[in-house]
């Protein structure tokens, strides 16, 4: 059986997840892994699958987004919230994979909604339009009260006080406070199952004659016009497809996190930017990159905690560092002279 | 292609210059007061039988909060030392570390990870509300006794391994309307909450309902968040228009300052009513203190009182770090040695499993009865919150001044 180049590349993009995954499950088995480490591991997988998701709307659509964590907050809210619901009612393995079903859905509906509007026009107006979603689904969520009692759904937009729950009610969605108590079920082996799937849509599409009308669509916007590309479809494809894979970050956050908050430390623009950091030092599409950078650029302050005070400091310096060895032409050039071609090849 | 490149570099440059800006701050600002915390920051103190106590501590030590986090933080390192230096808990020296969470539920069940790791035996901590709620998940599974010195949301403590040294926030909420209500202090009040925030929100619930039972009528409640905090003529306004003879703000010092500079300006001169959030507006900068006077607010500890403790406390810990500790720092000290106090009683040693000292100090806590910097009598039941006494100071002068 022959197997072509592309082909080739996906697989071992796999086969490093898969690696990675054997030699945790080995580690932890043989008990080398230290609780600060099995701790990290689920936080990576979602960021490792959000860059994913940007890495397919700014690297292979080509248009940038500097709000995904909005999606990836209406993923872990409407999950949340179902979950919470339905916590006594429902076996745990039918009611997690229910919330992904709902989490991913409710992000690509938002990320379909957005897409409408912006993605017929040409330019910078997707960074403006989901920066200004990422901040109001925030502000909207913190806004939000929401209570279930014996007679129903209680709403409210004021306070707690307002929804008049019965004695027996229970206040879902607390406005600032967010959800508090989701069920812990997401894992480590559920991360990277999701990040698996998540990997194989977005490789496929790229390999697929969808992705190639994308990516044309990304280097010559009017050549792939001309040449009969319907440019909104495609475009809107790409960015559904990337919130709802988004979405379902969202949804193994907030069931690892079981407390949940709208904030903006969490899903606001900072959170927006660091995993675009994660994407462009991964380098921008490519997605095997996004995975690595993320999982390396999330170890990396909590690795230095020993550090202390200059961590973030020395984050920060390193995050340049990378930037520069992994992109400038004259360090590339130095590179290739130096090491010719030991293994360092050229993405893209 | 090429105009998109130089949008992406534009934005990356710009994140990084804040992220460096960002590290920047952290170090230098916090650069004098803990230059001798950081060689100190384990405070190992080999003691002569060998074992020790490890107590973790969790707060955020850089970022928006960090002034909380510290002050937790310093102040636990500070009874630890004394502890220690006067003989250890049952004639065992104590470890202590502390670790940084950013104000960040996420991070902060990072830094539980790496204390336990450690050999983290109790921990106290975290510093703020949501944190300490998402640790909680994982010391109720470890069975480790945690002790949260200011975590005040109503969930912190909903674990029986874990107890709260602060007032949880309904109780402060329904404690300054008992008090604005029995002491007749107004009959028409206007309360400017944070609504993006927990402890905003939590003690405003509680205030609005324990309001309608004693008759205070609220007149206007207005809420900021806290991505429009620096205007608050609007609220001022509706409040004044509505003709409310007390403001309450159960909110931090920082904005609770621009209110009362914006209020100054306006010519509006209700009582402004405070909680313990309110501790720390006589020593914002460029504030003028004028202004706070006649403030009152509700808070468990004033840097200022007379009594041998506090001002032990203040003076130790301005020797160490610098500057006059808040009310998260009391939290804190008085934590440790309940702690010290809990332990004792049940005379646990350190040899003894994480599990097994949760047990016992867990069946000690529910029969001491602590004295320290925040009350002179705390006693805890089985839920986890204190009762305890709160105290109404009013601002005169530049200084708290008891209320009775």
């Amino acid at each position: 059986m022959r197997i072509d180049k592309k082909t080739k590349d996906n697989l071992i993009t796999y086969g490093i997840v898969v690696a990675a995954f054997l030699l945790i499950q080995v580690l932890a088995s043989t008990g080398h892994l230290s609780s600060h480490m099995k701790g990290l591991l689920v936080p990576m997988t979602y960021y490792a699958i959000i860059a994913v998701a940007l890495n397919l709307c700014v690297g292979i659509l080509g248009e940038l987004s500097i709000g995904h964590c909005g999606f990836m907050c209406i993923g872990a809210f409407t999950s949340a919230f179902f979950s919470k619901l339905t916590e006594e009612t429902l076996p745990g393995g039918l009611r997690f994979f229910l919330a992904f079903v709902i989490g991913i859905g409710f992000a690509a509906l938002f990320g379909f909604l957005i897409g409408i509007p912006v993605l017929r026009l040409k330019g910078d107006y997707l960074a403006i339009v989901t920066l200004a979603f990422g901040e109001i689904i925030k502000n909207v969520l913190n806004a939000f009260y929401i209570g279930y009692d014996s007679k129903g759904f209680h709403f409210s937009m004021k306070s707690q006080m307002d929804l008049g729950l019965e004695p027996d009610g229970d206040t879902v969605i607390n406005g600032a406070m967010g959800i508090m108590g989701t069920p812990h079920d997401a894992g480590f082996t559920v991360g990277i199952i999701v990040l698996l799937i998540s990997l194989m849509v977005v490789l496929n599409l790229i390999n697929s004659r969808d992705g190639r009308a994308i990516m044309a669509i990304r280097d010559n916007y009017i050549a792939a016009e001309a040449s009969g590309i319907n440019v909104t479809r495609y475009k809107m494809m790409a960015f559904t497809i990337s919130a709802a894979i988004a979405g379902a970050a969202g949804v193994i956050y907030s069931h690892n996190i079981t407390t949940l908050t709208a904030s903006s430390q969490y899903f606001g623009y900072n959170a927006s930017i660091m995993i675009l950091v994660y994407v462009v030092l991964g380098g921008i599409g490519n997605i095997r990159g996004s995975v690595i950078a993320a999982c390396i650029l999330y170890l990396l302050p909590e690795l230095l905690r020993g550090l202390n005070k200059y961590r973030m400091l020395i984050y920060s310096i390193v995050l340049i560092v990378m930037m520069i060895v992994n992109w400038s032409p004259k360090v590339i050039e130095w590179r290739k002279r130096t090491f010719g071609n030991l293994g360092i090849k050229k993405k893209i | 292609m090429k105009k998109f490149n130089k949008v992406v570099s534009a934005v990356m440059a710009s994140a990084m210059v804040v992220s460096m800006l960002a590290g920047c701050t952290d170090a230098a600002s916090t650069d004098t007061p803990d230059a001798k915390t950081d060689t100190a920051q384990q405070t190992n103190n080999s003691s002569d039988s060998g074992a020790t106590f490890k107590i973790g501590a969790i707060g955020p030590l850089t970022g928006g909060a960090a002034a909380y986090g510290n002050a937790v933080c310093n102040a636990a390192e500070l009874a630890v030392d004394e502890i220690n230096a006067a003989g250890g808990i049952n004639g065992y020296q104590i470890e202590y570390n502390k670790e940084d969470d950013e104000h960040n539920a996420e991070k902060s069940v990072n830094a539980y990870n790496t204390l336990k790791d450690w050999g983290m035996q109790i921990l106290v901590g975290p510093t703020t509300s949501t944190p300490s709620i998402a640790v909680s998940e994982y010391t109720k599974a470890d069975n480790m006794f945690q002790l949260t010195p200011s975590g005040s949301a109503v969930d912190c403590v909903k674990y029986d391994n874990v107890f709260r040294v602060c007032f949880s926030d309904p109780n402060q909420g329904i404690a300054s309307a008992q008090y604005i209500a029995d002491k007749k202090l107004a009959t028409k009040v206007g309360v400017i909450y944070d609504s993006s925030d927990v402890y905003s929100n939590g003690i405003y619930q509680k205030f609005a309902e324990e309001a309608k039972s004693k008759n205070l009528e609220i007149v206007s409640a207005e809420a900021f968040t806290q991505d429009n905090n620096t205007d608050f003529s609007v609220q001022l306004q509706k409040a004044k228009d509505a003709g409310a003879d007390l403001v309450f703000l159960p909110i931090y010092y920082k904005d609770a300052s621009l209110i009362l500079t914006q209020a100054n300006t306006m010519g509006y001169t209700p009582t402004f009513f405070g909680v313990d959030g309110m501790d720390g507006i006589l020593t914002v900068d460029n504030f003028d203190t004028k202004l706070a006077e006649g403030v009152m607010l509700l808070t468990p500890f004033a840097a200022d009182a007379t009594d041998d403790l506090t001002v032990n406390f203040v003076k130790n810990y301005q020797d160490k770090y610098g500057e006059v500790p808040n009310q998260f720092a009391a939290d804190a000290y008085d934590a440790v040695y309940i702690l010290k106090q809990a332990l004792e009683a049940k005379n646990v040693t350190p040899d003894m499993s994480i599990s097994d000292i949760c047990e016992a100090v867990k069946g000690a806590m529910v029969e001491i009865e602590a004295a320290g910097l925040t009350s002179s009598k705390m006693t805890w039941d089985a839920s986890g919150e204190p009762n305890k006494e709160p105290k109404a100071v009013v601002i005169k002068e530049g200084a708290y001044v008891s209320a009775e």
